[in-house]
């Protein structure tokens, strides 16, 4: 009984289950490719991995990794928000231009990405200079890593929270307004806490994607060090041996952050 | 009171033409139009989302085209209720108080008042997503009613319920409409809805306002074709007027002559029965008032509770399934169908 039922259901799934098959190779693929490098690591030299994550230098650097992409995640929320809400709510001429713009650093190269702000952002250039006039310096400095980490990340953020705008039926707004909520009100009691989630998730992809930032960072700001240029400069002095423990531990640091944010979101959704 | 003055307005795949109406104070006001894009955007202009390209709106006088939502002072119930799904029942009902700024304790006294009258108390602390499309309705009217609205609009409020439901909520609708006496304009493509709360009826048929009157003038007496057909008018007979006496006219069709009550003295004219004001028979009717024409049964069809039944004198007649069976009424079967005088109206071709 209980094998014809399975056989049935084969019959009828059997394109979902070669799907499934060769697709799981590529999960397959990417498990394989970090599990490796942790295995190894904690297999062949798990003494370099304890002294990497004690190593003062290497902690400061995922630090600043984490801390600066926070920043560039925090400025592309507070602009990126309002540039969200108006795409998700309006029509007018030119927005698939301004929503591709939007999309433009994704397909950018980042070495590219990174020469074009350095070009506008180093200290001779006229922006450079203004903002080193009010004390902001781009080069090897904290702000040129936010500036990389920014422009490659807003396109995450600015996409997310325009679906989580979109997905909130614009009546709640309206009624919102004839019961004599303001249009900022109404955005604020509304349409903001009814795409919190979007919102987050945007944040969180956008942060992810400035940490692993490492071809615009480096063009910028060689120094202070993120991470990812930490674990290039170990690789070109050092090789494999010396990098490698660093790497496992921005890994093994990202993907515990981000299980973290995920279970949150997760508990959000059910209290909400 | 509110009334629009030659309104008119165009949206991507709708326009408003033209439009003037007023609605009285505690006049339940019906706009009824057929199924499409549209009778919303009338309301969402009459609220305020859309300044209209000409014309303008008065409340109580006042000239408010320009006025925005918030400052309108008009409560909006969507078609899908729209209820903010992050807030609870008593949250929801208690938005607009809030956004007065009024005290606590008072806000707190209204909503608890609104939700009594509403039978809404035992949802106070449930959020919309698990309440029936019948609880969720009088969620909504709460909270539109709370701000005691100078104008409260309704966007076809019955037509997602299931018909137990819907005809209960007619029936609140009526009521609240009885105790609160707050001036209504109220949306729908639904006869009987229409005729079941309006004080008057106004017909919008693309984008133009065609007919505005009391539900008895807009379902009997019709000003056009058009509307006769919308609002469920289904005989229609061309004929010629042959003789005139005081009001009382006799019109020549095809085979029969017709008396009915007209003003007009001559002319082509159309002549509209409603199928419901028609009475069938085996046997000719002997009454002066009316009209009796004979005709053999072409088809019969089921029709909700009644049937529908189509003779080949070019009438149709609402009959009920008691009728059709002591009749013994089948395709075939030659009958009277008798109708008043008063029964038939008539416009000039």
């Amino acid at each position: 009984m209980l094998d014809q039922k399975i056989l049935g259901s084969l019959k009828n799934r059997w394109l979902s289950l070669v799907f499934l098959f060769v697709g799981s190779s590529l999960i397959l693929f990417t498990v394989l490719v970090l599990f490796n490098m942790i295995f190894r690591q904690l297999t062949l030299d798990a003494g370099g991995l304890l002294s990497a994550a004690t190593d003062p230098d290497v902690i400061e650097s995922i630090g600043l990794t984490l801390y600066s992409s926070f920043l560039a995640t925090l400025i592309g929320a507070l602009l990126g928000t309002p540039l969200a809400f108006v795409l998700a709510r309006h029509d007018f001429p030119g927005k698939s231009v301004l929503e591709s713009v939007v999309d433009v650093p994704v397909v950018i190269p980042h070495s590219v990405a990174g020469i074009a702000l350095y070009a506008l952002f180093m200290s001779r250039s006229p922006v450079g200079s203004a903002f080193s006039s009010i004390g902001i310096i781009f080069e090897d400095n904290l702000w040129g890593i936010v500036v990389a980490m920014l422009f490659v990340s807003a396109p995450f953020y600015v996409n997310a929270a325009r679906e989580g705008f979109k997905s909130v039926n614009p009546r709640f707004e309206r009624v919102a307004r004839t019961l004599g909520a303001s249009q900022w009100k109404s955005f604020y009691k509304i349409s903001l806490p009814l795409s919190v989630r979007h919102l987050f998730s945007g944040a969180v992809m956008a942060w992810a994607r400035g940490i692993s930032e490492f071809g615009a960072v480096i063009i910028i700001a060689y120094y202070p060090m993120i991470a990812p240029v930490l674990i290039f400069h170990e690789y070109t002095t050092g090789g494999l041996s010396s990098s490698q423990p660093i790497a496992v531990l921005l890994i093994i640091i990202c993907i515990g952050i981000f299980v973290l944010l995920r279970a949150s979101s997760k508990y959000w959704e059910k209290k909400g | 009171m509110i009334s629009l003055e030659k309104v008119s307005h165009e949206w991507d795949e709708f326009a408003l033409k033209n439009v003037s109406f007023s609605v009285k104070k505690g006049e339940h006001f019906i706009i009824l139009g057929p199924t499409a894009a549209g009778k919303t955007l009338i309301l969402e202009t009459i609220a305020g989302f859309y300044v209209p390209r000409e014309g303008q709106i008065l409340l109580n006088g006042r000239n408010i085209t320009q006025v925005p939502p918030e400052k309108r002072k008009i409560g909006f119930v969507y078609q899908d209720y729209s209820l903010f799904p992050h807030m609870t029942v008593r949250e929801n009902v208690a938005f607009g108080l809030k956004m007065q700024k009024l005290p606590k304790e008072e806000v707190e006294i209204k909503v608890q008042d609104i939700m009594n009258s509403m039978g809404i108390t035992h949802l106070q602390d449930r959020v919309p997503s698990t309440l029936s499309g019948g609880e969720q309705q009088r969620v909504a009217l709460a909270r539109a009613l709370v701000i005691e609205p100078e104008i409260l609009l309704l966007d076809e409020p019955l037509s997602a319920l299931d018909p137990r439901t819907r005809e209960s909520l007619r029936d609140e609708l009526r009521r609240i409409h009885e105790v609160l006496g707050t001036t209504t304009i109220h949306v729908t493509h639904d006869q009987d809805e229409a005729l079941a709360l309006a004080d008057r009826i106004g017909v919008i048929m693309d984008g133009q306002l065609v007919q505005v009157g009391t539900p008895h003038a807009v379902f009997n007496e019709p000003v056009t074709e058009q509307i006769a057909a919308f609002v469920g008018v289904e005989n229609f007979i061309k004929g010629k007027i042959i003789s005139s006496e005081s009001g009382a006219v006799v019109v020549q069709t095809g085979n029969y002559q017709i008396q009915a009550l007209s003003s007009f003295k001559e002319g082509e004219v159309n002549l509209f029965i409603r199928p419901e004001n028609i009475i069938l028979s085996k046997a000719k009717l002997k009454s002066s008032a009316r009209n009796c024409v004979k005709g053999k049964i072409t088809k019969i069809s089921q029709f909700g509770a009644t049937f529908r039944v189509y003779m080949n004198n070019g009438l149709s007649a609402l009959v009920t399934r008691n009728a059709i069976e002591e009749l013994k009424l089948t395709v075939g079967t030659v009958v009277y169908a008798s109708f008043k005088a008063t029964a038939i109206h008539l416009l000039k071709t």
